[in-house]
């Protein structure tokens, strides 16, 4: 009864948070149209709604999807190779690790996006460009979960890998790496979603590919409907994507 | 844009496996090994000139930087839009912080649009904040303020739902007014979340900030950045990211410290 309850009120929450929203979308368009609010610096919603399968057309949307997938895809290959064998080998040399861990940590912190300048002299304005600042964003939180992962194995499991005499190999294939899987799933999860900040965020800053330039091409021509809805498009695309990357991390996680 | 730095990659204290002296014999030579494979690689003309100048250029060009008044000016004004994207953004964050954490039907409205739209990139909304405040200072203010926003107000309201039930009890029990409870108990058992908010916050308003800079600016580091990459002067390039990462991660640190502990448990 109480569950039942508590699923009510979460549902009128929700409904009332989404109301609030087209409410204040409303009171906008409004305003707008009663000229309380300036059309040159904000659209109607209604135009930038209209704008949108505009947008899709014009500045093929799927292209440019395309675009950014693949960017996202190359250097999540690299984060994934290059971010697990270094998880890997700090948990196998635990000098390396006690010596390394927290600059691994920093960089984690570090706003590495800042330097884009410097990646653009070494690798020109390309799609390497911005791959090479996907890779590394992304790779610190899979360096550090894989370590999290392997070093978190509980010990009866490895304890019994050793009764069974299994080598290093056998005990790293059918203990460590199956128990710290759910783990290295999570900082695949985190390194994604940092590539894809990086990797959009910097299409943008250098008008090259992808949904980041299709931004920057309606902004540049002054399009207000088209770069709203733009914009709109890209924060769709992103919260779908950190939805279904939640959705698979949870389906992964061990139920406990 | 680094914003999503904050889910559990805090390092773990290190083992004193191998021994400290190991630790720092490893880290010197990484650092060794580092040096000298750049050294070889300026020396060895496989990049284009000045892609990977000697350390001694970086270094000199380091000097030159810090020596020139006009680069203070510079970097007081990116220091003033910083604080004062850290200063609206880390207002609003608390009181809708507190909003959210304080009310379960305001936090099951609204809270999960905030957890979503969280990590997405924000210097995609830099073409709406040069319309909205222009190309001066205050649309790279507008930056830091929506990109410190986020982590502040989730932090915040993770924060207060985590507070001591037994502490409001006590409070209760001791009949303790409603601005009692705020001052004595609710702001002390936050001091961590508030804190570590606002170090995640600072982190991503000065990437915010600086990204703007970069993008569409006549002022700021940023600005010089640029400047020095569009003469290919990359000894100073290299100077002033030098200088820039110092101070993020330097106040990062700084923050973090302030926070303690827990704060650096919770992130």
């Amino acid at each position: 009864m109480a569950t039942q309850h508590s699923t009510q009120s979460s549902w009128a929450a929700a409904l009332f948070g989404f109301a609030v929203l087209v409410a204040a979308t409303c009171v906008v368009e409004w305003m707008l149209r009663l000229g309380l609010l300036n059309r040159y610096i904000v659209p109607l919603p209604s135009e930038v709604m209209l704008s949108l399968p505009r947008i899709v057309i014009e500045e093929k949307i799927a292209g440019a999807f395309a675009t950014t997938f693949l960017e996202c895809f190359y250097a999540m290959l690299l984060v994934t190779v290059v971010g697990i064998l270094t998880g890997i080998l700090l948990y196998r040399f635990t000098a390396l690790r006690a010596a390394t861990e927290t600059w691994v940590a920093a960089a984690a912190s570090a706003p590495i996006v800042l330097a884009y300048p410097l990646f653009l002299v070494v690798f020109g304005r390309t799609m390497t460009t911005i791959v090479m600042i996907g890779f590394i964003a992304g790779l610190p939180p899979v360096i550090l979960k894989t370590l999290e992962g392997l070093a978190g194995t509980r010990r009866v499991l490895v304890d019994v890998g050793r009764s069974l005499k299994l080598g290093a190999w056998q005990m790293f294939a059918k203990i460590l790496l199956p128990a710290a899987l759910p783990t290295v799933f999570v900082g695949l999860r985190l390194g994604l979603i940092f590539c894809l900040i990086n990797i959009v965020g910097v299409e943008f800053l250098i008008n090259y590919g992808g949904l980041g330039q299709v931004i920057n091409d309606r902004a540049e021509r002054y399009d207000l409907a088209g770069t709203y809805a733009a914009i709109g498009f890209v924060i769709l695309t992103s919260v779908l994507f950190f939805i279904v990357t939640e959705r698979i991390e949870r389906w992964l996680r061990p139920q406990t | 844009m680094a914003s999503t730095a904050n889910v559990g990659l805090a390092a773990r204290p290190a083992r004193a496996v191998g021994g400290q002296a190991d630790v720092v014999a490893i880290r010197v030579a990484i650092i060794a090994l580092l040096v000298v494979v750049w050294e070889l690689a300026s020396a060895s003309g496989l990049f284009y000139r000045d892609v990977v100048p000697s350390l001694l250029a970086i270094g000199t060009a380091l000097v030159k930087v810090l020596a020139n008044p006009e680069f203070y000016h510079h970097l007081g004004v990116t220091l003033l839009e910083v604080g004062a994207a850290l200063a609206i953004g880390g207002t609003l964050g608390l009181l809708v912080g507190f909003a959210l954490g304080g009310s379960r039907f305001l936090s099951q409205a609204f809270e999960h649009y905030l957890y979503y739209l969280g990590p997405t990139p924000k210097i995609i909304f830099f073409p709406i904040m040069i319309m909205w405040f222009g190309v001066g200072p205050a649309s790279k203010v507008a930056m830091g303020t929506l990109s410190c926003f986020f982590p502040i107000v989730l932090s915040v309201a993770s924060g207060m739902r985590q507070i001591d039930p037994v502490l409001i009890r006590v409070g209760r029990s001791f009949k303790a007014s409603r601005w009692q409870t705020a001052i004595k108990i609710h702001l002390p058992a936050m001091r961590a979340p508030i804190l570590n908010g606002v170090r995640l916050g600072l982190g991503v308003a000065i990437i915010g900030t600086l990204l703007a800079e970069t993008k569409l600016s006549n002022v700021g580091v940023g600005y010089l950045i640029m400047q020095a990459y569009s003469v290919f002067d990359m000894p100073r390039m290299y100077a002033m990211l030098i200088v820039l990462f110092t101070l993020a991660i330097g106040a990062n640190a700084l923050v973090g410290r302030l926070a303690g502990p827990a704060a650096a448990r919770r992130s």
